[in-house]
């Protein structure tokens, strides 16, 4: 089964690092994908808010382009930024669910030459990693076992709601269960699908700090060693207000936050540059707990 | 081909209903009874408001004399309601009963169209269906069942329990199979009822015994229908009864084997206490357990995994009741009856994770909180948690499984009774602050709010609100070790923490997890959410769509005790009906053979599920036996001759049907 | 959301016979009544004691006589009254998907579905889907097709006979 790939703007910008480890990821584990053309921005979840109409013909623009890319069979697209794949998978669910809404996003995209008629599936990494090519496939090909680790998953709030896809919407732990496979410890903490501030941090930052310095705390008070996420802003915001957060509210906190297909590469045997590493601000400190005895010494 | 070859001259009435304002407001029944006026062999055709009341009927039998009518037809709502009522009137009219005929032009018209003209023309359609119809209708005798007056009852619940002893008590002789090895179903496992707070072992177990010591109750517990054969009236069921390694006839209940047994400490979770305690592998469910036999488990007795047990169970029975050698034993009895009353199973908490149980160990169910709280339960009624402590604060989180679209939609009707029931219970034995967060208070029951207000004086607090979570996420050095739920206070509009020791889940009712199985079996059918569904919601509630067998108790929706003891008894009249009427009057819809048109090749013979057609060798031809006949009609579309009839539904009654819908020729489309 | 369209004036409607068994489809459309459920009104019930009692002769006749659609509702595998009634009719049915496609009769007229007596919901959603679809399809009109073909053939006939006298002559 080969995937289609939508990287999605902030896999261009803030989340490359993202990008450069799934897709060296997917690579070493022989997952066949190729991007989609000429892909456009998602939309994202401010433009929703605004008119609905008009952001779903947006995304849908991408999803006749899936179609156009792949002439037979169901799609699976694969959406690695978390409000990609749900903006995504919305507008894949209500064009399925609302012929009205069909017909009126048709209208559009027949106007640029472009016809959407059902047969993309959104896909979340995390989902294709763990229920397509599975944990056992991937335990073997295991290099360096991250015996010790203590890990805090962290998926945010729009990758399992409002749609339950392939998890739990208020307890999810399939990225637990990755943890899990790649020989790390998962570290139980509630606040897994917390909101961590989204845009708040931009906008009223004093809620933002609040929001990123709840979760950033438990995980630590947890035991975690890193923090991993699934969703570049979850991992910007949580990454680079660590500083503010500690001289505002008078903190310690130094918590690595890395992206999971970052760790799987780890996992796998995969070089510091492949997987993106020296664009994480607290690299240094990751580089240590990646190998808490000494035994990946020989992996950088 | 299908002709219209009938006898005499047909003299049709019909009638149509307004149904109050239910058809007429839709149907446009002067046009319909008009349009119908018009029609070949019709004499009368009116219209009335309520054609079911009696002068309704009246109207019918007076015109079935003034103008000699012989075929009548009511256009109303399903027949699955009213034809039984009409038929009799025809019957009180002098005329067989069978050549009425029902259109249904309130469930298949009025109350799922609203186009007035779309809806009338169709309701014109089936009555024109109806009329082509009766032209073919035959005289037909009324087929008699006789009852055979013993009832069995699956189920040994409270509902089941007291449908036997009415019916015991009435004279009647009662199987009654439990699939455990006691009766008193869930019960059995309260502490207390509300909101009276009667024990409920205390006015249980009385009944259990009288169950047992009854002349005329057959008990078997253990035990399992493993077939249903039969029909109305003449049921053949095999029972499955599963060895307990135990010969009850010998067996006192002394206990003393369980003592002598070699695991000195019990090693396996007690269904009976949910797990909250330890049994050994011979064991009695709970003290008042009916019967007083005791059971060997073989999944974990040393005897049955290996063979080279001591035995010291043997050696302490002196009345040498256990035997190791026992096999299952299959028991065929025959009824004319039976009541379901199956129960229910409580919701699985560890579907909703974010209320942590499973995962948090002072996360309790209801049910569990019941055996914790009471006399004989794992802690003798002292309430400790599953890390040693007491409680002092308690949170109960109600509609667990219940109201929600994620879980189960219907609310569980008894949950927030419990709730206010442990919560006074838990305040008694621990004077914990007790808190309880609702959706909506559903005290609706005689005595109830009263009880509700009760609790209010008791100084329990309320907190209205679905809770998000909980879990062990403290923020507070106050909040520390403990368990939080948080939840949002939507009378005051904010969202609260609360620290607590101890939560308890009020889960809901489900139906059982083969509840499936069992309605196959019996050949009934569930409603959407998988509880049995009743012939009718208000007016036959206990009755199923199968003659004969009815059901009661949780097995029908959740219910409590009251409406259970309730249902069980209406349960065990409508089976009294049957057996003191001594017969049922069935459909006479039997298929026969027309011995001159069958060619004697042996299709039907394969086809019918109920070995009812046989092959006269002699003749070489098929012969329908009508006492085992069901009246499907399979044979009749498959014999390839169309020598098989079926009365009520000959083919050309059917074919006339066809011919009634499609003949009105709209010119746009042919 | 899938619409339930009212007839329009002088706009062909298609007109739909459905069978259903007395014990899980009829009294599941009982439940749509009761329910208030709104369908589509293009389809006429015939009540049946099981599905096994479906002639496939009453399906060409309601054809035949200028059905556009042809419904049948049964019991779900497993739960027919009759034991097994609905399995006959799935074997009868799919004999006859075949022989109706010979005639020319498009699959989507013709239907069977499993509908318990608690599914009141999927009753209205049968019968909405099908009456669309067959709406789409447009009439089926066997009866003014049977009286073209009887004329085709009649006029055949002439024209043989009249070649038969010329031969003849």
């Amino acid at each position: 089964m080969k995937y289609l790939y939508y990287p999605g703007c902030s896999l261009r910008s803030t989340g490359r690092a993202y990008e450069e480890s799934l897709l060296s990821v997917l690579k070493v584990l022989d997952i066949p994908f190729e991007e989609l053309n000429d892909w456009n921005c998602c939309g994202a979840t401010s433009y929703v808010s605004i008119d609905e109409t008009d952001a779903f013909a947006l995304a849908a623009r991408n999803l006749a382009l899936a179609e156009l890319q792949s002439p037979d069979g169901t799609i699976n697209l694969i959406a690695p930024c978390s409000a990609c794949f749900l903006v995504l998978l919305k507008t894949e669910r209500y064009l399925e669910s609302y012929p009205d809404v069909r017909e009126k996003i048709n209208s559009t995209l027949d106007k640029a030459g472009l016809h959407y008629h059902g047969r993309v599936n959104v896909r979340h990494p995390l989902d294709v990693f763990v229920n397509d090519y599975g944990l056992e496939n991937i335990t073997k090909r295991v290099k360096y076992p991250l015996k010790g680790l203590k890990v805090a998953s962290y998926y945010g709030c729009q990758m399992v709601r409002p749609f339950k896809t392939f998890d739990h919407s208020h307890y999810p732990e399939t990225m637990d269960r990755l943890v899990n496979a790649l020989g790390a410890e998962p570290v139980d903490w509630p606040l897994k699908t917390r909101c961590c501030g989204g845009s708040l941090t931009g906008t009223i930052q004093e809620a933002g700090l609040r929001l990123n310095r709840l979760l950033l705390k438990e995980a630590e008070k947890r035991g975690a060693d890193i923090m991993l996420t699934c969703c570049p802003l979850c991992q910007h915001n949580l990454e680079c207000y660590q500083e503010r957060i500690n001289r505002k509210f008078d903190e310690k906190i130094d918590m690595p936050i890395a992206f999971f297909t970052q760790l799987m590469g780890v996992a796998l045997g995969l070089s510091e540059k492949e997987l993106g590493m020296q664009r994480l601000f607290k690299m240094p400190s990751l580089n240590q707990i990646t190998h808490p005895k000494g035994e990946m010494v020989n992996a950088w | 081909m299908h002709g219209n070859g009938y006898n005499g001259t047909v003299r049709i009435g019909f009638y149509i209903c307004h149904c109050g304002h239910n058809i007429a407001s839709i149907v446009d029944v002067k046009a319909v009874a008009e349009y119908i006026k018009s029609l070949s062999g019709v004499v009368v055709s009116s219209e009335y408001k309520y054609m079911c009341s009696d002068p309704g009927q009246e109207l019918i039998q007076k015109d079935i004399k003034e103008h000699s009518l012989n075929r009548i037809i009511v256009a109303s709502c399903s027949p699955l309601l009213h034809e039984h009522t009409f038929r009799t009137a025809v019957e009180k009219g002098g005329l067989n009963p069978y050549y009425f005929q029902m259109v249904n032009i309130r469930e298949n018209v009025s109350w799922v169209h609203t186009d007035m003209k779309a809806a009338t023309e169709k309701a014109k359609d089936l009555a024109r269906a109806a009329v082509q119809r009766v032209f073919h209708h035959k005289s037909l005798e009324t087929k008699h069942v006789k009852i055979h007056p013993d009832v069995l009852i699956v189920g040994g619940g409270i509902a089941g329990i007291h449908a036997a002893l009415t019916l015991a008590n009435a004279g009647k002789k009662v199987y009654l199979v439990e699939r455990d090895p006691t009766i008193g179903g869930h019960m059995a496992m309260f502490d207390k009822t509300f909101p009276t707070l009667d024990c409920a072992a205390c006015i249980l177990t009385p009944k259990m015994s009288q169950v047992k010591n009854h002349p005329n109750i057959t008990l078997w517990t253990y035990s399992e229908v493993a077939k249903v054969d039969g029909y109305v009236g003449n049921y053949k069921i095999s029972v499955r009864r599963k060895p307990r390694y135990i010969i009850e006839g010998l067996c006192v209940g002394c206990m003393d084997c369980i003592e002598k047994c070699v695991y000195k400490e019990g090693k396996t979770p007690d269904e009976f206490n949910l797990g909250l305690s330890k049994r050994k592998p011979i064991y009695i469910p709970f003290p008042q357990a009916t019967p007083q036999i005791v059971v060997i488990d073989p999944e974990t007795c040393i005897e049955f995994k290996s063979g080279r047990c001591k035995k010291t169970c043997v050696e302490a029975c002196d009345r040498k009741a256990i035997d190791f050698q026992q096999k299952e034993e299959i028991k065929e009895i025959e009824v004319g009856t039976i009541i379901l009353t199956t129960g229910y199973q409580p919701f699985d908490a560890s579907r909703v994770p974010f209320y942590g149980y499973g995962k948090y160990p002072n996360v309790y169910t209801s049910l569990e909180v019941e055996r914790l709280v009471n006399a004989s339960g794992p802690t003798g009624g002292e309430l400790i948690l599953r890390d040693g402590r007491h409680p002092k604060t308690v949170g109960i989180i109600h509609c667990v499984g219940s109201r929600d679209k994620n879980t189960n939609r219907w609310c569980s009707r008894t949950c927030c009774m419990y709730s206010l029931k442990l919560a006074h219970l838990l305040k008694e034995h621990t004077d914990a602050e007790v808190y309880n967060f609702y959706i909506d208070i559903r005290a609706a029951g005689k005595s109830y709010e009263e009880f509700y207000d009760k609790l209010l004086d008791e100084n329990v607090h309320f907190i209205r609100g679905r809770v998000a979570e909980v879990s062990d996420w403290a923020v507070r050095p106050s909040e520390e070790g403990k368990l939080i739920i948080r939840a949002e206070d939507t009378l005051i509009g904010i969202v609260r923490r609360v620290p607590v020791d101890m939560v308890v889940l009020a889960v809901g009712m489900e139906p059982q997890a083969d509840s499936q199985d069992v309605r196959r079996m019996f050949n009934i059918s569930c409603s959407t959410e998988g509880f049995f569904l009743e012939r009718h919601p208000k007016l036959a509630p206990v009755d199923t769509f199968t003659d004969g067998i009815f059901i009661a108790g949780c097995c029908q929706g959740p219910k409590d005790i009251p409406d259970s003891v309730a249902q069980a008894g209406a349960a065990a009249a409508q089976a009294l009906i049957l057996i003191d009427s001594g017969e049922i009057e069935l459909e006479p819809n039997t298929a026969y053979v027309v011995q001159e048109e069958c060619s004697g090749c042996r299709t039907c013979l394969t086809i019918c599920p109920f070995t009812a057609i046989s092959r006269d060798e002699a003749k070489q031809k098929a012969f329908i036996n009508e006492a085992l006949c069901k009246g499907c009609g399979t044979c009749v579309a498959a014999c390839p001759s169309g020598a098989i009839k079926q009365n009520l539904f000959e083919d050309e009654m059917i074919f006339s049907e066809i011919d009634g819908l499609l003949k009105m020729e709209s010119p746009a489309c042919c | 959301m899938p619409t339930v369209e009212q007839p329009k004036e002088n706009s062909w409607e298609p007109r739909i016979i459905a069978f259903f068994c007395n014990w899980c489809t009829y009294t599941a459309a009982d439940l749509a009544g009761v329910s208030r459920l709104r369908y589509a009104p293009n389809a006429r019930i015939i009540r049946v004691m099981c599905s096994g009692r479906v002639d496939p002769q009453f399906i060409l006749d309601a054809f035949s006589k200028g059905a556009d659609g042809v419904l049948i509702g049964g019991c779900h595998p497993g739960d027919c009254h009759y034991m097994e009634g609905n399995y006959k009719a799935l074997r009868r049915m799919q004999l006859l998907k075949r022989m109706m496609k010979d005639m020319g009769i498009e699959e989507k007229r013709f239907r069977l579905e499993w509908i318990s007596a608690s599914e009141g919901e999927r009753v209205k959603t049968v019968i909405n889907e099908m009456t669309d679809q067959v709406r789409a399809l447009g009439p089926l009109g066997l009866p003014k097709k049977f009286a073209e073909w009887d004329k085709e053939l009649e006029s055949l006939e002439h024209e043989v006979n009249g070649k038969r006298d010329t031969i003849h002559a």
